[in-house]
C-alpha cells in the first residue's frame, strides 16, 4: 500500500494510477466494518441458522456468526453496512435487535486472561494426576530403585509444570513483596518452591519423602479457585459492558445545513447538534432553535418535565421529549457536567476502597503464622538433630500442610455459588467484596424517580371527567409521543373511549397539542399554555373552548416489586429512607404508599452523599438504591450500592450491584443470600482451621509424610466445595 | 518390573496427547459459546458440504 501512495516517476500515467487505485480498494477493504448486535429472542438451532442465513443474504455482508451464549450477533461487512440496516433484516423475520457498540467490547481482552488461566490449571490438574498416580504406587510400597525412577520421573514431569503453572502466584507474591507486604501468595509460592527443592534433594540421596504430587496438587487447586473467581468477575464484567455498548455514543451533527451522524467523542466545543425527540442530549450547551419539553429526572430526580427554548441551557443526560432541538455544544466529553459528577465520585470512592474482604483479613492473620510455625519448626528440629537435611523436610511439610489450599477455595467457590445464584435472579455482582458488604447492610436508602419509581405515569384521575372531555383528550394526546400523552391515550383506550372528530392536530413542540372541533380551538398541554395555575404535581391541562381548564394528574407507577423489595427489608428490621430530588408532595406520597417513614424530598445530589455519609459516620452500614447522576455520588459514599439497568451508565459504574431485570424484589432476597455466603465463607475457614489443628503438629513432631499431606489437602479442598455448593 | 519402561512413557504420552487437544480446544475458541454449538450440530443444514 505504501509503495503504490508514494508518487512514482513514470511515462505512462494510467500505470502508476491503476496500483494506486487498487491501493485504495485494498484501503477499504481493510476497512472492513465489524459489527455487533445484541439479539435477546435467540434461543434454538433454528434461529441460529436463520439469522446467519438472513444477515449473509443482505448485500454487502461477508459474514455472520451468532453466539448463542451471549445471545450475540456478530457481522463483518462493508463499511457503508449499517446497524439500522441489519436491524430492520432482523425486524423483518421477527428478531428484536439493538445495536453495541463495538469498541466497548472489549470481551477478547478478558478472554485472554481467562484463556491463560483455563491453560495453567489444565497443565496443572494432567501434571498432578501423572504424579500421583507415581506417588500411590511410591506410598504402596515401592521400593530401591523403583522408588528412586519414580521419585525422578516425578520430578521430570513437576519441575517444568511448577515453572509455568505457578506464574500466576509467582507474580502476585513479588508484587507484594516489593511492596513489602504479606498476602496469601507468599506463603504458597514458598511453600511450593520449598516443597520442590527439598524433594529433589531427598530424591538425589534415595530419600523415601517426596513432596511433588503435594506441590503439584496444591499448584492445582489453587489455580482452581483462581479460575472460578476470574470465571465470576469475567461474566459480571461481560454483562455490563454489554450494557455499557447498548448505549452508542452517536449524534447527528449540523453542518452547513446538512446533517451527518458522528461519534459523540468527535464532537467540538462550538458545533451545532440536532436532537430529535426521545433523543437524549449528548453534550452540554446552550439551545439555538426549536422548543420542546426536557426530562431531566435523570439528572436532577424531578418527574415534572421543563420547558426548553432557545438560549436555554441542557446538560448532558437530559431527554428531549417534543419537538427537535438543536444545540451549541459548549461543553464535550471530560468537560460536561456528566464527567465532572466522576470527580465527586472519586472522592466519595476512597472511603470505599478502606474495606477489606475476609480473605485478606483471614490472610493478614494467616501469613506470618505459617512461616513462624514453619521457622520455629526448623529451628527447633535443627538445634535438637543439628542434621539440615531432617529440619529442611519437616519445615517443607509443616508448610504444605498449613497451606492455604482450602482458604484459596473457601472464598471463590462460596462466591461463584452466590452469584450465579443471584444472576439467574437478575442481579449482577461486579465488584469481588460486593456480596461479603452486601451481607453487612443493616440501612437502605432509596432513590424515589427511576428506582422505585418506573418512570412511566400514569394517570390519577381519569374518573373525574366527562366522556366528551376524554374523548376530545384522547384525540389530542395520540398526536403526540409525550410521555403524558402516550400515558394518557393508553388509559382513554383502556376504558373504552373513543377519539373524538378533531380537525387540523398539531403538536406545538414544548407547549402541547392542539386541535380544532368546528370553529373552537382545544388544547392539551402545559399550564402557562392553557391559561391555568400550574399543580405541584406532574399534569396536563385540558381546554376544550368553553373558558374552563380541567388538568389531568399523574403519578409515577411502582416499578414492578418495589414494594416486595421494601416489605421485606422493614421485615428483616433494616432501617428504610427514602431520598429524592423530586417536590416534597410526590415524595411524601410514595413514602406513604411504601410504608417509608423517614423521607428527604427536594435532595441535591451534594444532600444525597452527605445523608448517606452522615449514616456512614454513625456506624450505620448503608446500602444505596439509586439510578440517576444525582445518585452517582451517593452511589459511590455509601457502603454497598445497587442500581437499575436502565439507570445512566455513570451510575452503573459507581455501583457494586447492576438489577437487569425491571424488578426490584430481589434486592430483599439478595441481602439474605448475602448473609448466607458470608457464613458459608465463615464457616469453610473454620473448616480448613480444624484441618490444620489435627494436621499440623504432625508435621510439626516430624510425623507427617506425603501420604498425610496428600491426604490433608485433598479432603479439606473437597469439603470446602461441597460446603460452598450447600449455598441456597 | 521391566514392563514399567515401557508402560510409563506410553502412559504419559497418552495423558500428554489428551492434554494437547485441550489445549488446541482451548485456543481455536470452542469453548466461546458451548450453548451454540449444542444446538448447532442439530441443524443439517451443513451437512452436504461444509460452510463457504
Amino acid at each position: 500500500m505504501t509503495a503504490a501512495m508514494r508518487p512514482q516517476a513514470s511515462a505512462c500515467p494510467a500505470c502508476s494510477a491503476a496500483p494506486a487505485a487498487e491501493a485504495l480498494a485494498e484501503m477499504a477493504e481493510d476497512k472492513e466494518a465489524k459489527l455487533a448486535l445484541s439479539v435477546p429472542t435467540v434461543h434454538c438451532a433454528l434461529c441460529i441458522s436463520t439469522i446467519e442465513r438472513e444477515l449473509a443474504k443482505t448485500p454487502g455482508v461477508h459474514s455472520a456468526r451468532v453466539n448463542l451464549t451471549l445471545k450475540r450477533a456478530s457481522v463483518e461487512a462493508d463499511p457503508e453496512v449499517t446497524a439500522a440496516d441489519l436491524i430492520n433484516v432482523l425486524d423483518r423475520i421477527g428478531y428484536e435487535a439493538h445495536e453495541l457498540d463495538v469498541g466497548t467490547l472489549s470481551a477478547t481482552a478478558t478472554d485472554k486472561a481467562g484463556r491463560d488461566l483455563l491453560m495453567r490449571l489444565a497443565v496443572a490438574g494432567f501434571a498432578s494426576m501423572n504424579v500421583m498416580l507415581l506417588s500411590v504406587s511410591v506410598w504402596s510400597g515401592a521400593e530401591a530403585a523403583t522408588r528412586d525412577m519414580f521419585h525422578w520421573i516425578s520430578a521430570a514431569i513437576a519441575l517444568p509444570t511448577i515453572v509455568f503453572s505457578g506464574k500466576p502466584f509467582y507474580i502476585s507474591a513479588w508484587g507484594a513483596l516489593k511492596h513489602k507486604r504479606l498476602n496469601m501468595d507468599v506463603p504458597i509460592v514458598l511453600a511450593i518452591l520449598l516443597a520442590v527443592a527439598t524433594s529433589l534433594w531427598e530424591t538425589s540421596l534415595s530419600g523415601e519423602h517426596a513432596y511433588f504430587d503435594a506441590a503439584l496438587t496444591l499448584t492445582f487447586f489453587l489455580l482452581a479457585g483462581r479460575y472460578l473467581d476470574h470465571r465470576t468477575r469475567a461474566v459480571a464484567r461481560s454483562a455490563a459492558e454489554e450494557l455499557a455498548a447498548l448505549e452508542v455514543p452517536r449524534a447527528v451533527r449540523v453542518r452547513d445545513g446538512e446533517e451527518e451522524t458522528v461519534q459523540v467523542s468527535e464532537l467540538a466545543v462550538g458545533d451545532m447538534i440536532l436532537v430529535r425527540p426521545g433523543g437524549r442530549m449528548p453534550v452540554d450547551g446552550e439551545i439555538v432553535e426549536g422548543q420542546s419539553e426536557l426530562d431531566r429526572s435523570l439528572l436532577t430526580g424531578e418527574t415534572v418535565p421543563v420547558f426548553a427554548e432557545p438560549g436555554f441551557g441542557v446538560s448532558a443526560g437530559e431527554v428531549n421529549l417534543t419537538g427537535p432541538l438543536v444545540i451549541r455544544a459548549t461543553a464535550v466529553g471530560e468537560e460536561t457536567s456528566l464527567h465532572r459528577m466522576a470527580d465527586l465520585v472519586a472522592i466519595a470512592e476512597s472511603g470505599r476502597s478502606r474495606y477489606t474482604s475476609l480473605a485478606d483479613k483471614a490472610a493478614k492473620l494467616y501469613a506470618p503464622g505459617v512461616h513462624i510455625l514453619s521457622a520455629l519448626a526448623f529451628v527447633g528440629w535443627y538445634l535438637y538433630t543439628f542434621d539440615m537435611r531432617t529440619a529442611l523436610n519437616i519445615a517443607a511439610a509443616v508448610l504444605i500442610i498449613t497451606c492455604p489450599c482450602a482458604l484459596g477455595l473457601a472464598v471463590p467457590a462460596v462466591t461463584t455459588a452466590a452469584s450465579g445464584r443471584l444472576f439467574r435472579k437478575g442481579m449482577l455482582i461486579k465488584h469481588a467484596t460486593a456480596l461479603e458488604r452486601l451481607a453487612e447492610v443493616d440501612t437502605v436508602v432509596f432513590d424515589k424517580t427511576g428506582t422505585l419509581t418506573a418512570g412511566t405515569p400514569q394517570v390519577e384521575n381519569l374518573g373525574d371527567f366527562a366522556r366528551r372531555d376524554l374523548e376530545v383528550a384522547l384525540a389530542l394526546a395520540m398526536g403526540s409521543s409525550h410521555p403524558l400523552s402516550s400515558a394518557l391515550a393508553n388509559a382513554a383506550r383502556e376504558a373504552g373511549i373513543k377519539p373524538a372528530q378533531v380537525s387540523d392536530i398539531e403538536e406545538v413542540p414544548g407547549y402541547g397539542t392542539q386541535g380544532r372541533i368546528g370553529d373552537t380551538l382545544v388544547r392539551l398541554g402545559r399550564a402557562a399554555w392553557i391559561g391555568a395555575q400550574p399543580l405541584a404535581q406532574t399534569s396536563a391541562f385540558l381546554s376544550v373552548g368553553d373558558g374552563q381548564v380541567r388538568a389531568f394528574t399523574f403519578t409515577d407507577t411502582l416499578r414492578d416489586g418495589a414494594e416486595d423489595a421494601v416489605q421485606g427489608l422493614l421485615e428483616t428490621g433494616k432501617e428504610v429512607l427514602l431520598v429524592s430530588g423530586d417536590s416534597t408532595g410526590a415524595v411524601e406520597a410514595l413514602a406513604q404508599r411504601l410504608g417509608i417513614e423517614k423521607w428527604i424530598a427536594e435532595a441535591l445530589p451534594e444532600d444525597k452523599a452527605a445523608r448517606v455519609q452522615a449514616l456512614t459516620d454513625e456506624g450505620k452500614r448503608v446500602l444505596m438504591v439509586g439510578d440517576g447522576l444525582n445518585d452517582t455520588a451517593a452511589l459511590a459514599a455509601a457502603h454497598v450500592s445497587i442500581s437499575p439497568a436502565s439507570a445512566l451508565d455513570a451510575a452503573r459504574v459507581a455501583s457494586d450491584i447492576v438489577l437487569l431485570g425491571g424488578d426490584l424484589s430481589p434486592i430483599a432476597d439478595a441481602v439474605v443470600t448475602a448473609r448466607s455466603a458470608t457464613k458459608r465463607i465463615r464457616e469453610n475457614f473454620r473448616i480448613a482451621t480444624v484441618y490444620n489443628i489435627i494436621a499440623v503438629p504432625l508435621a510439626v513432631a516430624g510425623l507427617a509424610t506425603p501420604l498425610i499431606a496428600a491426604l490433608a489437602m485433598s479432603s479439606s479442598s473437597i469439603t470446602v466445595s461441597l460446603n460452598a455448593l450447600r449455598l441456597r | 518390573m521391566q514392563v514399567l519402561s515401557y508402560l510409563i512413557p506410553i502412559s504419559i504420552l497418552l495423558g500428554g496427547v489428551g492434554l494437547l487437544a485441550f489445549l488446541y480446544t482451548v485456543k481455536s475458541n470452542q469453548y466461546d459459546d458451548p450453548e451454540g454449538d449444542a444446538r448447532r450440530i442439530l441443524s443439517g443444514e451443513w451437512d452436504d458440504h461444509p460452510k463457504p
